[in-house]
């Protein structure tokens, strides 16, 4: 690990790009260890009491930066209210890493992929911007199918990201030059020619509440499928919300995990099911549209069957649940 | 903060005097000392911060790196060696101890952010009197472990899995314990040891 200076005065924080901000240091420790993150200055956030909170309002969730993916998970009316955003976080990481892992610093984790993890490859994109990409050649059994260009095939690795698109969230940041509102949908860039530029958030600004707003979303799950049982990432994973009336859908949210660069609403097939009644053609056809685009790799083409029939499976499975 | 007091040499005693006051002040004295020196001169980082760590009920006060892991701190500097290292990277589970009594990893947790926590490790569970905690005694009894070398990290992290009533079936527990690693695989007498210690607990 790169030698650092540790502060936990929020007085230092400022736009310079060697300042990393420290909440659980699941991801940030670990890639500090890796040297893959190399900050001269780490602030240490933990001491922000209000950041801890949840409160349930009439119109939104809010959820402190600083919640602990365990908090949240194991929150009785977080499970009964949005059983997606419980069981996105249930299904992450292991006991102990939930109760380190802050809320927002799981937004904003990095990906796996063991070319960017590992800095003796020369080529990364996303570690040495114009390097190039070692996994487009090399093992991509891992990649993203949707959303990559040969500029950077990594898989986006969380999963309560895609809950959160699903729902509509948004978080509210403090940076240097003031307050403002992202919706979660945005905070990921879509890749362009810069893969090391992940989210839209400045230099300084940093994430203090996650809102979710308000609707009847009893009627969602998070479905992950893994290379194993537990703690293991998603090698494919759909998070569905429906609103179903007389067996039509009224309204359904779609976010796929798992297989694209960044956490990725399906919006083309959330229309083919508008309006519809859902049965397995329906889902079948959604699920067709959802990976239309899929750009797969040498040893991930199978993520791209695996992850229609998890969207087709979490589908049917929503509705049938009993709400 | 601090509970009991060690004996301090007059030299620990001035600097656990400054000790709130210094850390920040230090770390920031730090910045600017460090962009002046040579890139091999680690000397202004390693000379350190102050934290004072609480670990079973007692106070140790070190000036460290601000590198320093929980579980580095708890091995190399205050001579616990009963929390093991193996991944060192959160993968394993090797290093769990409870921070204000929820498991966590020690390696992925900075010493200078423990400050102010209550670290609890395989060492401070048993009775004072010397009586092992039932999940030790549950984890002999059953043969919860081979080598026995992430047996504190799986002790650990099986007291908590219980106190969160995540231990309520085999599957439960298997899924609240996956990460902990047996390289060995006595997975089966560690979930058995669970099952066994949990009404000893509760009673």
């Amino acid at each position: 690990m790169q030698p650092f200076n540790y502060s936990r005065d929020l007085n230092d924080i400022s736009t310079d790009r060697g300042m990393r901000f420290l909440a659980g240091g699941t991801t940030l420790l670990d890639l500090m260890k890796l040297e893959v993150e190399t900050p001269k200055l780490v602030i240490d956030i933990n001491r922000n009491e209000k950041l801890r909170r949840i409160d349930i309002g009439d119109d939104a969730v809010r959820f402190g930066a600083l919640v602990t993916m365990a908090e949240a998970a194991d929150h009785p009316e977080i499970s009964r209210r949005y059983p997606i955003i419980a069981q996105s976080l249930a299904l992450a990481a292991s006991a102990q890493i939930r109760n380190m892992a802050t809320l927002a610093g799981n937004l904003l984790q990095r990906t796996r992929c063991m070319y960017f993890r590992d800095i003796s490859y020369e080529a990364c994109n996303k570690r040495k911007p114009g390097s190039g990409c070692s996994a487009l050649h090399g093992v991509n059994r891992i990649h993203a199918v949707l959303g990559t260009n040969d500029n950077c095939i990594a898989t986006y690795p969380g999963d309560f990201a895609q809950a959160m698109i699903a729902l509509d969230a948004s978080v509210e940041t403090q940076g240097v030059e003031g307050r403002r509102e992202i919706p979660i949908s945005e905070l990921h860039r879509p890749l362009a020619d810069r893969p090391d530029l992940e989210t839209v958030l400045e230099p300084g600004e940093m994430i203090e509440v996650i809102k979710v707003p308000h609707a009847d979303f009893r009627r969602s799950l998070y479905l992950k499928i893994r290379d194993r049982a537990s703690y293991e990432f998603a090698i494919a994973s759909a998070a569905v919300a429906l609103d179903l009336t007389e067996g039509s859908v009224r309204d359904a949210r779609i976010a796929l995990g798992g297989v694209a660069y960044r956490p990725w609403r399906a919006r083309d097939a959330e229309d083919v099911l508008r309006g519809k009644p859902l049965n397995e053609d329906q889902t079948q056809r959604a699920a067709e549209v959802a990976f239309a685009a899929a750009r797969p790799q040498r040893h991930n083409a199978f993520k791209v069957e695996l992850g229609k029939q998890t969207l087709i499976r979490a589908l049917i499975e929503a509705r049938d649940m009993e709400v | 903060m601090a509970k009991a007091k060690p004996p301090l040499s007059r030299r620990s005693f001035m600097r656990a005097g400054a000790t709130s006051l210094i850390a920040p002040l230090v770390a920031r004295g730090a910045a600017s000392a460090q962009e002046a020196a040579p890139p091999d001169s680690e000397e202004s980082t390693r000379a350190g911060i102050q934290a004072v760590l609480s670990v079973n009920g007692q106070s140790h006060r070190l000036t460290i790196d601000p590198r320093t892991t929980v579980l580095d701190a708890l091995r190399e500097r205050i001579g616990l060696t009963g929390t093991k290292k193996g991944c060192d990277h959160g993968q394993c589970g090797a290093c769990t101890v409870h921070v204000d009594g929820k498991r966590v990893l020690s390696c992925l947790t900075l010493a200078a952010a423990a400050e102010g926590h209550e670290i609890t490790t395989i060492e401070g569970i048993a009775s004072p009197s010397g009586e092992l905690h039932p999940m030790q005694q549950a984890f002999i009894d059953h043969d919860g472990f081979q080598c026995g070398y992430r047996t504190p990290g799986q002790i650990m992290s099986a007291i908590a899995c219980v106190k969160e009533g995540h231990a309520g079936s085999e599957a439960m527990i298997r899924e609240y314990m996956s990460g902990n690693l047996c390289r060995c695989a006595a997975y089966p007498n560690i979930v058995a040891a669970i099952l066994a210690a949990k009404p000893k607990m509760e009673s």
